[in-house]
């Protein structure tokens, strides 16, 4: 890979840094009066994703790391892994539940989702930001009782709990944001 | 895409017109000429730490910053001098850096760097509002943040301090380096809120050329200062170095560090060191950087919204 210097480092440049790839989340010049200049950068460590401050001399340098976004097509899981297809190639993927992460309860076969490889193998998963779901277990919903804006814990398909309004049954799709795990609208199937 | 499209609002530039005109007779009033000298320059700044762009067409570069012509002209006669001009300097670029920007440099024959820190003041209560004045010894403020005594600290301490805190190896900095660190990254960013404040007697080794002299506790300090607003650096003035030999020592020393850093190293300013051995007056300078200036007074937090076109559209 490439070595990237400090005056090229741009949001969302990936770089290694202490053996572990990382995301340059900002960068900032800092310069005293007088004297060596520095760049401040915040990185995301993509293996912990932990954020790191970290200062280095203007003009140092970083390794780049072979880290790439793909969107795959997620299969399903065996018990221990989870599948994933490059739409283009039919190339295969399995990731483990650590990999996975957080994006397991929002995943639902044949959907869309961005699978981070570093150096060709699964390293991250992300879900799609807007996912469709079965709702298969709440309180029966109550009519009529739109106009209160009240909430109730439904469980859906794929295993997140999310807040929905009272009037919703199981059975019915609904459309949820995966970055705040908040509902959006019912969906007319 | 809009890429041809000014990154500042009209609004900006219209402040940016009003500035030049509120700086512009701020002097004016006080009997300070405005001069004129070569962005193009035979020899720039030796400091290892600017680099300048080189015109090879011409065997010139652009200039750093006005002061070696300044000087000359004060040492010709001039009096007391201001000049508002771009300055250039490679590799700068950031939210408060853009590789060419515009400063605001002057100099006040007599004047004592008390009297200068004094006007710069007053110039910032016209411009940004009245704020008190205060002004603390650089050696103080590494006190109060790091319980440190600056004059008597080992450099391996304050190395170390600079790893635990920012992550940097300590071994790749230098003591310059490691005080520069601790200073940007931990004191500067809380200085200039609710007041203008003024760092003074700077690091021997930070004297650039200001005088050197000793301060009250008997420490060599350099007679520097910098003023900072609302966690932002933005004046830089010296009690100038009159002693030309003095000088052309710090310019072969700053060339010596160059030659070892591999940096490129620019012939030395002859006609500035002839003009001193003529004899440069008495004299404390300041330079401002005028689009922060102009960041501050429109509550700005990044250099674009204050210029027309920043590098990137240049």
């Amino acid at each position: 890979m490439a070595n990237y210097s400090t005056n090229e480092f741009r949001s969302g440049l990936k770089v290694m840094l202490e053996g572990d790839p990382c995301s340059i989340l900002d960068n900032e010049f800092v310069k005293p009066g007088k004297g060596q200049a520095f760049n401040r950068v915040k990185l995301r460590n993509l293996k912990t994703g932990r954020v790191w401050e970290r200062t280095f001399k203007s003009g140092e340098s970083l390794e780049g790391a072979d880290v790439m976004d793909t969107d795959m097509e997620y299969l399903y899981n065996d018990g221990e892994f989870y599948h994933f297809m490059e739409p283009d190639t039919f190339e295969q993927h399995q990731a483990d539940a650590t990999i996975v992460g957080d994006a397991a309860q929002w995943l639902k076969e044949q959907d869309i989702a961005t699978v981070t490889l570093y150096n060709g193998a699964p390293l991250a998963v992300a879900p799609p930001n807007f996912v469709e779901l079965e709702i298969v277990e709440t309180d029966p919903g109550l009519k009529g009782d739109t106009a209160q804006g009240g909430t109730k814990p439904a469980k859906l398909s794929t295993g997140a709990v999310v807040k929905v309004p009272l009037f919703l049954s199981e059975g019915e799709v609904v459309r949820v944001d995966t970055r705040t795990g908040e509902y959006q609208n019912r969906v007319k199937s | 895409m809009s890429d041809w499209q000014p990154t500042a609002a009209l609004s900006a530039l219209r402040a940016r017109a009003a500035l030049l005109a509120t700086v512009r007779a701020f002097f004016n009033q006080r009997g300070v000429l405005e001069v004129d000298t070569p962005l193009l320059a035979a020899a720039p700044v030796t400091d290892p730490g600017i680099e300048a762009f080189s015109v090879r067409q011409v065997e010139l570069y652009l200039q750093t910053s006005p002061e070696y012509a300044m000087k000359r002209l004060l040492a010709a006669g001039s009096g007391p001098i201001y000049q508002i001009c771009k300055a250039f300097r490679q590799g700068e670029s950031g939210r408060r850096h853009n590789p060419e920007f515009t400063m605001l440099e002057w100099y006040r024959p007599g004047f004592s760097l008390a009297e200068l820190i004094a006007e710069v003041g007053e110039l910032l209560c016209l411009v940004l509002g009245q704020r008190p004045v205060r002004s603390y010894r650089f050696a103080e403020l590494f006190q109060r943040e790091f319980n440190l005594d600056l004059f008597a600290v080992a450099d391996d301490t304050l190395c170390t301090l600079a790893q635990q805190r920012h992550g940097i190896p300590a071994a790749s900095l230098n003591r310059d380096e490691a005080i520069n660190l601790l200073f940007s990254h931990d004191i500067e960013p809380g200085l200039g809120r609710g007041e203008y404040s003024v760092v003074h007697d700077f690091p021997a080794s930070q004297a650039a050329l200001a005088k050197r002299a000793r301060d009250p506790s008997g420490h060599q300090v350099a007679l520097r200062f910098e003023a900072f607003v609302d966690g932002m650096e933005l004046a830089n003035g010296y009690d100038e170095l009159l002693d030309a030999e003095e000088l052309k020592t710090r310019f072969e020393s700053d060339l010596g560090t160059r030659r070892e850093r591999k940096q490129v190293c620019p012939p030395m300013d002859d006609k500035l060191l002839d003009a001193m051995r003529h004899g440069l007056p008495a004299c404390a300078g300041v330079a401002l950087g005028f689009d922060r200036l102009l960041m501050l007074s429109l509550g700005a937090s990044d250099l674009e919204e204050v210029l027309a076109f920043p590098v990137a559209r240049a």
